[in-house]
Order: C-alpha cells, then sequence, then structure tokens
C-alpha cells in the first residue's frame, strides 16, 4: 500500500508549521500576563470550568493514547476497550475524593496539601521525589514517543524531532507559564475531538451511521473474536493489579492536579472535572470507532507494514478516508499533542523543583514573587534540557512500560498520603514520609523484578516478581505504613491542625 | 461543620466503591468469563462492547449524582456556614 505518510509534503508542513506559530502567538499573548508566581504557575486561578475541563481532558488524551489506542483496537478489536475504561475510571475518583479539597487546601503543588498541617521540610523532599520520579518517567515515554511519532509522520530525525518539541515547548512554559500551557492545551484538545469526530464520521458513514454494522463487517473479515476478549488480559491478578493502579494513578499525577489551582473556587473545580471526564469519555469511545475503522478500511496488514504497533492505524485511515489533507492534520494534531502534554510536565516537575524544593525546602518560604518567578524559569529550562537528554539517551528502547511506572508511583507514592491527609485526623508527618517513600521505592524495585524488565527487556527465562504492573501489592503496602507509622508515634499537635485544615477544606481560602 | 465533613465524606466514598464495584466487576469478568462477554446480544455486538460503553455511561451517571448532591446540599450548607 502506498502511502504520503512519513514523506514530508506540503500540507502536512503546513499545518505543522500553523501549529508551531499558533502555539507561539499564545505564548507571547500569554508572556504579557505572566509576571507573578500566581500566574506562572496557576494562570491567576482565571481558568473557567469549561476551560479547565479541556485543559484536563487535554492532558489526559497524549499522542501515545490517540494513537496507541486506536492502533490497539485496530489489530485486537475488544481489547483496546479495557485501556480506554481504565483510563476514564480515575476520574470519578479525582472527583469525589479529591478535586476540592485539593483547590481549597493548596497553592501551586499537591504537596501543599499534604505539608499543610504537617511538618514542610520532611513532607516537601518525600513528596518531591514520587513527583519527580513520575514526571521523570512520563516525560521519557513522551519524548521517546515523539522522536518516533515525528520521525514516522514527517519523516523527521529522531533526534531532530526531540530537539524541535524540546526546543518549542520551553519556549512557551518559560515566557508564557501555566497561562500559555493552557491555552495551547485547549485549543489542541478542542482541535484532536474535532479530527477524531470528523474522521469516525467519514469511517461511519460508509456504513450508514451504524457503528454496529462497521463492528459486524468488522467480524466477517476477521472472526467474531474481534469482538471478544483476547489475550491482554489473561492473568485476573495481573488485570486487578494494572486496574488499580491506572485508577488511583490518576489521582496522584502532578501536572493534573496542578491544573485545579488554575481554577477560582472549588466548585469550579468540581464542574471542570465533569466536563474533563465527558469528553474523555467521548474520545475513547471515538477511538473503539477508529480503530475499527482502521480494521476494516485499511486493513491489518497494510497498518502492520508502517509499524508493527499499529500506532499509524488513525493516520492511515485518515488518508483513506480524507486523502492527504486530513493526513496532515491528524499528523500535525499528533505533534500539538505531544507538545502540549510535554509542557504540563515539565510545567509541573518545574513547580516541584522551584516552589516545593527552593522556596519551602532551601529558603524556608521566605522568597519574594521576583526570586520565584526567577527559580521557577531556571526550573523550566532544567527540565526542558533533561527531558531532550532523557529522549535521546532512550533513543530506540521499549519505553512503553514507563508510562504504566508512572501511574504505579503516582498511585503508590502520591494518592495514599495526599488521600490520608485529606481524610484521617491521625496521620503523622513520619507516617506520610514514610508512605511516600516506601511508595516510590517499592513500586520501582518491583518492576524492576517484573516480568517486563527481566523477561522483556533483559531477556531473563523467569522473572522474581510475577505481576508486570505492582500496584496491588504496592498501594496497599504504602496505606499500611502511612497508618502504621502514623499509629506508633501519634503526634497530638498535628492531629489538631487537622480541625483548622477541615474548616478551610470546606470553606476554601477566603473565609477561612 | 463536623456533621457536613461526615456527611462529605460519606457521600464521596460510596460514591468511590460504586464506581470501584462496577470496574473491577467489569475487569473480573473479562480475566474470568472470556465466552459469555463474547457472546453477541445483537448482530456486531459482543455483550463485553456493550458491558464496557456501560462502565463508562456509570461512570458519568455516578459523576452526576455527586454534582448534584454536592451543587444543592453541599453549596448550600457552605454558604450558610459563611454567613
Amino acid at each position: 500500500m502506498s502511502s504520503a505518510l512519513g514523506e514530508p509534503n506540503a500540507i502536512t508542513i503546513g499545518w505543522f508549521l500553523v501549529f508551531i506559530v499558533l502555539s507561539l502567538g499564545i505564548t507571547v499573548w500569554a508572556s504579557r500576563k505572566t509576571r507573578t508566581a500566581d500566574q506562572f504557575y496557576s494562570a491567576g486561578r482565571s481558568v473557567t470550568a469549561l476551560q479547565n475541563g479541556l485543559a484536563l481532558a487535554g492532558d489526559y488524551m497524549s499522542a501515545a493514547r490517540f494513537l496507541g489506542i486506536a492502533g490497539l483496537v485496530a489489530l485486537s478489536g475488544f481489547d483496546g476497550l479495557i485501556y480506554s475504561v481504565g483510563f476514564l475510571v480515575g476520574w470519578p475518583i479525582v472527583m469525589f475524593l479529591i478535586a476540592e479539597p485539593l483547590r481549597n487546601l493548596g497553592r501551586y503543588t499537591f504537596t501543599d496539601v499534604v505539608a499543610f498541617r504537617l511538618r514542610q521540610v520532611p513532607i516537601r523532599i518525600a513528596a518531591s521525589v514520587g513527583s519527580l520520579a513520575v514526571v521523570s518517567f512520563y516525560l521519557i515515554a513522551q519524548m521517546v514517543g515523539a522522536g518516533n511519532l515525528i520521525r514516522l509522520l514527517f519523516g523527521i530525525p529522531y533526534e531532530a524531532a526531540v530537539m524541535i518539541v524540546g526546543g518549542v515547548m520551553l519556549a512557551y512554559v518559560l515566557f508564557g507559564g501555566m497561562i500559555a500551557t493552557t491555552w495551547v492545551q485547549i485549543v489542541k484538545a478542542v482541535l484532536l475531538l474535532a479530527g477524531a469526530s470528523i474522521l469516525a464520521l467519514l469511517v461511519l458513514a460508509r456504513f450508514s451511521f451504524n457503528p454496529l454494522a462497521l463492528f459486524a463487517e468488522a467480524a466477517s473479515m476477521y472472526g467474531a473474536n474481534v469482538l471478544a476478549p483476547g489475550r491482554l488480559v489473561s492473568d485476573p491478578l495481573d488485570a486487578v493489579s494494572l486496574g488499580l493502579a491506572l485508577m488511583l494513578g490518576t489521582a496522584g499525577l502532578p501536572h493534573i492536579l496542578m491544573r485545579f489551582y488554575t481554577v477560582p473556587d472549588a466548585r469550579t473545580a468540581r464542574t471542570s472535572v465533569g466536563y474533563a471526564t465527558a469528553f474523555i469519555g467521548f474520545f475513547y469511545l471515538l477511538t473503539f470507532i477508529l480503530g475499527f475503522g482502521a480494521m476494516v478500511i485499511i486493513g491489518r496488514e497494510a497498518i502492520t507494514t508502517f509499524d508493527a504497533g499499529g500506532n499509524m492505524a488513525a493516520p492511515l485511515l485518515a488518508e483513506g478516508v480524507g486523502g492527504t489533507p486530513l493526513l496532515g492534520f491528524i499528523a500535525a494534531v499528533a505533534f500539538a499533542t505531544i507538545l502540549a502534554v510535554v509542557a504540563g510536565l515539565t510545567l509541573s516537575g518545574a513547580a516541584t523543583l522551584s516552589h516545593d524544593l527552593w522556596v519551602n525546602v532551601i529558603r524556608r518560604g521566605h522568597a519574594d514573587e521576583r526570586e520565584q518567578l526567577v527559580v521557577a524559569r531556571g526550573a523550566t529550562i532544567v527540565l526542558a534540557v533533561l527531558s531532550i537528554l532523557l529522549g535521546i539517551t532512550f533513543k530506540g528502547q521499549n519505553v512503553a512500560y514507563m508510562v504504566g511506572l508512572a501511574f504505579a508511583i503516582a498511585a503508590s507514592a502520591n494518592f495514599p498520603a495526599l488521600v490520608l491527609s485529606i481524610f484521617w485526623s491521625r496521620l503523622t508527618t513520619a507516617g506520610a514520609q514514610a508512605s511516600m517513600l516506601v511508595g516510590t521505592a517499592s513500586t520501582v524495585a518491583l518492576i524492576v523484578l517484573s516480568p517486563t524488565i527481566q523477561m522483556d527487556i533483559l531477556g531473563n527465562s523467569a522473572a522474581w516478581f510475577p505481576l508486570r504492573n505492582p500496584g496491588l501489592v504496592t498501594i496497599p503496602l504504602s496505606f499500611i505504613v502511612a497508618v502504621g507509622v502514623s499509629l506508633l508515634q501519634p503526634v497530638p499537635l498535628e492531629e489538631q491542625k487537622f480541625h483548622a485544615a477541615e474548616r478551610r477544606l470546606h470553606l476554601g481560602v477566603e473565609s477561612g | 461543620m463536623e456533621a457536613l465533613a461526615a456527611a462529605r465524606w460519606r457521600v464521596a466514598i460510596a460514591l468511590t466503591i460504586a464506581m470501584m464495584v462496577v470496574y473491577f466487576g467489569f475487569i473480573l469478568l473479562v480475566a474470568f468469563d472470556k465466552p459469555l462477554l463474547g457472546m453477541q446480544v445483537a448482530d456486531g455486538l459482543s455483550l463485553g462492547m456493550l458491558l464496557g460503553a456501560l462502565v463508562i455511561l456509570s461512570a458519568w451517571v455516578l459523576m452526576w449524582i455527586y454534582v448534584r448532591w454536592a451543587n444543592t446540599h453541599y453549596d448550600a450548607a457552605i454558604r450558610g456556614m459563611r454567613r
């Protein structure tokens, strides 16, 4: 099968340039509004519920997930749905347990909430370890994915692609801060949803707008197995473990949690999660249609000749039903998606380095506005350079497990301490600190001992630890450590402060 | 204040458990009874696909319940306390 995919052509490059110019335009506009630390980290807390819903959905709809899940559905049918559902069900948990208390108790990072009534320095250091680990693994996965995708989509060499992403992202995070990061994310989310909807409509038009006719056609071409669960979930324990990490990890991702500070109050935070979940659910249903569309219209063989993992299913489908212009558009949207997600990650990593570590640990909370901004921008440069270096270092390596690792650390290191600090009055500094450190260390250790690293990457014949995702062990472990350590050494003073915190949790800062 | 905190806690936990039961019920069915989920309830629609879509739908419904509760009961109680 011949395709314009991967060959530079005027339309694709045109769309690509439109996106770069658009995001730099947003940056110039945003940079005029970014004068204080509040504006840099949290867009001046002026983002509306719908805007934040789109930005949250944008952070979550990464290129890897758009192309990857469409490809998974195209190659294995039903199994793609298992992932989609897992990624979605974390959002209700975010809304029920996290969003509003987070908005009312914190300023810039989720660590603000954990540290609120506990001792600042030990909590900030322990939480930074978990946050930076999540951000780094997520960044590696995104940068390596970016290099590969841009090479496949535009024919640009891997290293150049990584540097373009790092460079453009640096420009807009550095000068535009959270305002630019949010607006680029919103623009991209709208384009991605629009592009996927158009594509799905063009596919369904061939089946008289009846998705069931599409699925039935797939079943008659490739057998009824495509509609049934396949090999993805073979070990029930592993499936539950992965499910737990996906569900609770969402509520511990620093770059997602940071977005709740960009809205004016708790009610807006709540509504924005509702919008985000609606968009993400709709997006996954579309991806399911696109995957089956690619399976039927393009065919499995043609998809795997371009990329064995199926990642090119959606772009090939775009070309199949809409020609080169639609291919160019979808490819450019995928690029914008990479850029926007990497920017969100970098900004949240920079907030951890500058707000948690520099301002609250090294300067003990005494840093003026100017110094905070300078340090935040310095940290952004450090992280951007680091992400380019990581992207180049991990070139050609299988990094698919790193997103799972990031989710597992978020679920085991960040989520238990965050939830307990909000809901349990007897949590102590030592308990939270131990929980975060044990959560991070045990997750990394068990992943290293798992079949993913031992068998798939190192080629050993057996693994020390049977599960591919350690969540089933590490999440309960982290909760037990937090509760055990807190009960062994109660700190009455910290318990008393819980009631003051509870007041602010419900009433917010202004009237506390 | 304590009554409100307890009410919020109860609603949050009940809905969280409901979401977990629905989701892990689906995952365990996928793990333990693949033939059942492969059964076609209509031409082109397997039971598994229907249930997967229903899990997404139930996430929306649970959130809608929470937002309604929070917007009416919780927010009103907060406003009362601020006065």
